[in-house]
């Protein structure tokens, strides 16, 4: 507009500045908490490393048979041919990880177990979140004496060390599988969620957009629907990304004590660390080392990644 | 017939291991149709709580609410709650004083626009999202397409008040109430959230009850002026004789308190000594006698009672303030 014989004007260059910086800005503007808690994790580190993390062995899990380099349950009887008994077949060829005591490759049953740690894990947690929505979502919302009867439930449950309730649970099932464990960390983990979105449920509902909605006439299912509980749950998303490290701690450790699932075939790292890791600690540490530093890091990763967003999505966070 | 009558109303918080306390004693005002009615006292004075007892908002738990409220011929106190919550909002709006803590965080603007559409007109979900973009643009909020997109905290505190406005008038109510609407707000955008209250009141004939304690909005507002003190309503009158003329000791040292350009500005400001709770209870006397400049022997000992003035309004004082004689 203001250009004058090809060069441009300070004045031209100022409003392509402009123009720039409020595009910027009113793409800024549409974004949501949730896009906006995104924008903050993709800038934290801790965030980063925790997602990098979940992501290898969530890959590593999911394409399990194509990353293995043999079948977990395959015995390579040449290994263990020429052994003595209390001895375990070191690395060789094609077994870079060597294999336990019964001749099967170790390093495919450590990617076999990702996929079983997992897939208890995240089931655990997501049958605890479940139920505990519903539970806190009914106390918080009902209230009353509806609210006595279930917190009076989540007390007693949460008095209990959360180990020792799982192990009661799968003690009172007649045989043990992989559910059973699943179930008995879900049901550990149901009165966490509860009293947590209880208790913000009730700081909704004396919350002041919720007695202006109620002043539009807006009916009781909506207000809960609607303005308690998407208000509710940024709590409890991040509670749920840490319990998926607690749950994959419990289930291993409900292996570890033999109260799993005891198909001796199945891979799964709390097992493989309680029965050859404890047994062959002396001989081949590896044994307990590998299924142990598993463990660990998916649950740091979980944890690395549940506390960042603790912090992104604090509201006091948001400028 | 006025629109909403209100008698005798009572509000008294009954809390375990406490004292009954009342908060509203006997309230009653009329409102209108399409007339502006203040009420108005300092905090803790029963405004607000009048407010929500009017609205049916306060808990049923804890809270024993008397009297009635009139609005057309039905007692809004007596009707079922699925009744009352179908009037909420369609023929009585509420705007509440901090816009920003009103709205709900995590929902779109027009999404919150278009809840009470759909509520009370039955309108699609879509429909309601159009006629949204209107009601904002009503209100004077710039670009309101891509407003409507947005949420809370990206609109500025006057912004979001006027979005609040365009909820509570969206399905034309006959009653407005707002409770305190500008307290949170910048003064000059106070100014301008007030201009276009009255704007869209006398537009629609939407009569309007302003909850206030600032002298100054009841001054641009309100046809008819309720000053409460501890519960009780202490004097009614309209505007013009509020403020040229004011009896009660309580309003004359309120009016006596706004800071004023034209008079002596070395002086103190006025204050009225003592604070709300310095009072006695209004069976044994008038609340206001400890703080009154006129305290006389027979404010204390019997009630009040509430008596009609000549000029169309009330007045509770043994002791008023002499009138002014016109000159």
């Amino acid at each position: 507009m203001s250009r004058t014989g090809g060069i441009t004007t300070l004045s031209d260059h100022k409003r392509r500045r402009i123009d720039e910086l409020t595009a910027r800005t009113s793409t800024a503007a549409g974004v949501s908490l949730i896009r906006d808690a995104g924008r903050r994790l993709r800038r934290d580190p801790a965030a980063i490393v925790g997602a990098a993390i979940i992501l290898l062995f969530l890959i590593i899990a999911i394409f399990a048979p194509l990353v293995a380099p043999h079948d977990p349950v395959q015995r390579f009887p040449e290994l263990t041919r020429d052994l003595t008994v209390d001895s375990v077949p070191g690395a060789s060829a094609g077994h870079p990880l060597g294999s336990d005591p019964l001749g099967r490759d170790f390093a495919s049953r450590m990617i076999y177990g990702a996929r079983q740690t997992l897939f208890v894990g995240v089931l655990a947690t997501l049958i605890g979140l479940l139920f505990g929505v519903l539970l806190g979502a009914v106390a918080g919302a009902v209230g009353g004496w509806v609210d006595v009867v279930i917190m009076r439930i989540t007390d007693v449950m949460l008095a209990l060390p959360s180990l020792l309730l799982a192990i009661t649970l799968v003690a009172l099932a007649r045989q043990s599988t992989q559910w059973t464990v699943i179930v008995a960390v879900a049901v550990v983990n149901v009165p966490i969620f509860a009293r947590l979105l209880r208790g913000s449920m009730l700081a909704q509902r004396e919350s002041d957009h919720v007695l202006a909605a109620r002043a539009l006439g807006v009916k009781r299912h909506d207000i809960v629907t609607r303005h308690m509980l998407p208000n509710s749950l940024t709590a409890v998303i991040v509670q749920a990304t840490l319990t998926f490290a607690v749950a994959i701690l419990d289930a291993a450790a409900l292996s570890f004590l033999g109260l799993g699932d005891p198909d001796i075939n199945r891979a799964e790292w709390g097992l493989m660390l309680g029965v050859d890791g404890v047994r062959y600690l002396e001989v081949r540490p590896e044994l307990a080392y590998y299924p142990a530093i598993a463990i660990v890091l998916v649950a740091l990763g979980f944890t690395l990644l549940g506390e960042s967003m603790r912090a992104a999505l604090d509201p006091k966070n948001r400028r | 017939m006025a629109l909403l009558d209100v008698r005798d109303l009572s509000v008294v918080f009954r809390r375990r291991g406490a004292e009954p306390f009342t908060a509203v004693d006997g309230v009653g005002f009329t409102v209108e149709p399409g007339q502006t009615v203040g009420l108005v006292g300092e905090s803790g004075c029963g405004k607000s709580v009048t407010s929500l007892a009017i609205m049916g908002l306060l808990p049923r738990r804890g809270n024993q609410v008397t009297g009635e409220v009139r609005f057309e011929d039905t007692d809004l106190l007596k009707l079922r709650p699925q009744d009352l919550r179908d009037r909420r909002g369609r023929d009585i709006g509420m705007i509440f004083q901090d816009p920003l803590s009103s709205l709900n965080p995590v929902i779109p603007l027009g999404l919150q626009v278009a809840e009470v559409l759909e509520r009370h007109q039955g309108k699609t979900r879509q429909a309601a999202l159009r006629q949204a973009g209107g009601l904002l643009d009503a209100v004077g909020i710039p670009d309101p397409a891509r407003r409507l997109k947005e949420f809370p905290h990206q609109l500025s505190g006057g912004m979001r008040q006027r979005a609040l406005i365009a909820i509570a008038l969206a399905c034309k109510p006959r009653l407005l109430i707002a409770d305190e609407p500008t307290t949170a707000l910048d003064v000059t955008i106070q100014a301008q959230i007030l201009a276009l209250l009255k704007e869209l009141v006398d537009q629609s004939g939407t009569a309007l009850v302003m909850i206030t304690h600032d002298l100054g909005v009841v001054a641009g507002l309100c046809d008819t002026v309720n000053v409460l003190y501890a519960g009780k309503v202490v004097e009614r009158a309209g505007r013009h004789d509020l403020f040229a003329d004011p009896r009660h000791p309580y309003t004359h040292g309120l009016l006596q308190s706004v800071p004023r350009l034209d008079v002596d500005r070395g002086g103190r400001l006025h204050q009225i000594r003592g604070s709300v709770s310095d009072n006695i209870p209004w069976p044994e006397g008038c609340a206001f006698a400890p703080r009154c400049d006129r305290v006389i022997d027979d404010c204390v000992g019997a009630t009040v009672p509430l008596e009609p003035t000549r000029r169309d309004g009330a007045l509770r004082c043994t002791n008023p303030v002499p009138q002014e004689v016109p000159a």
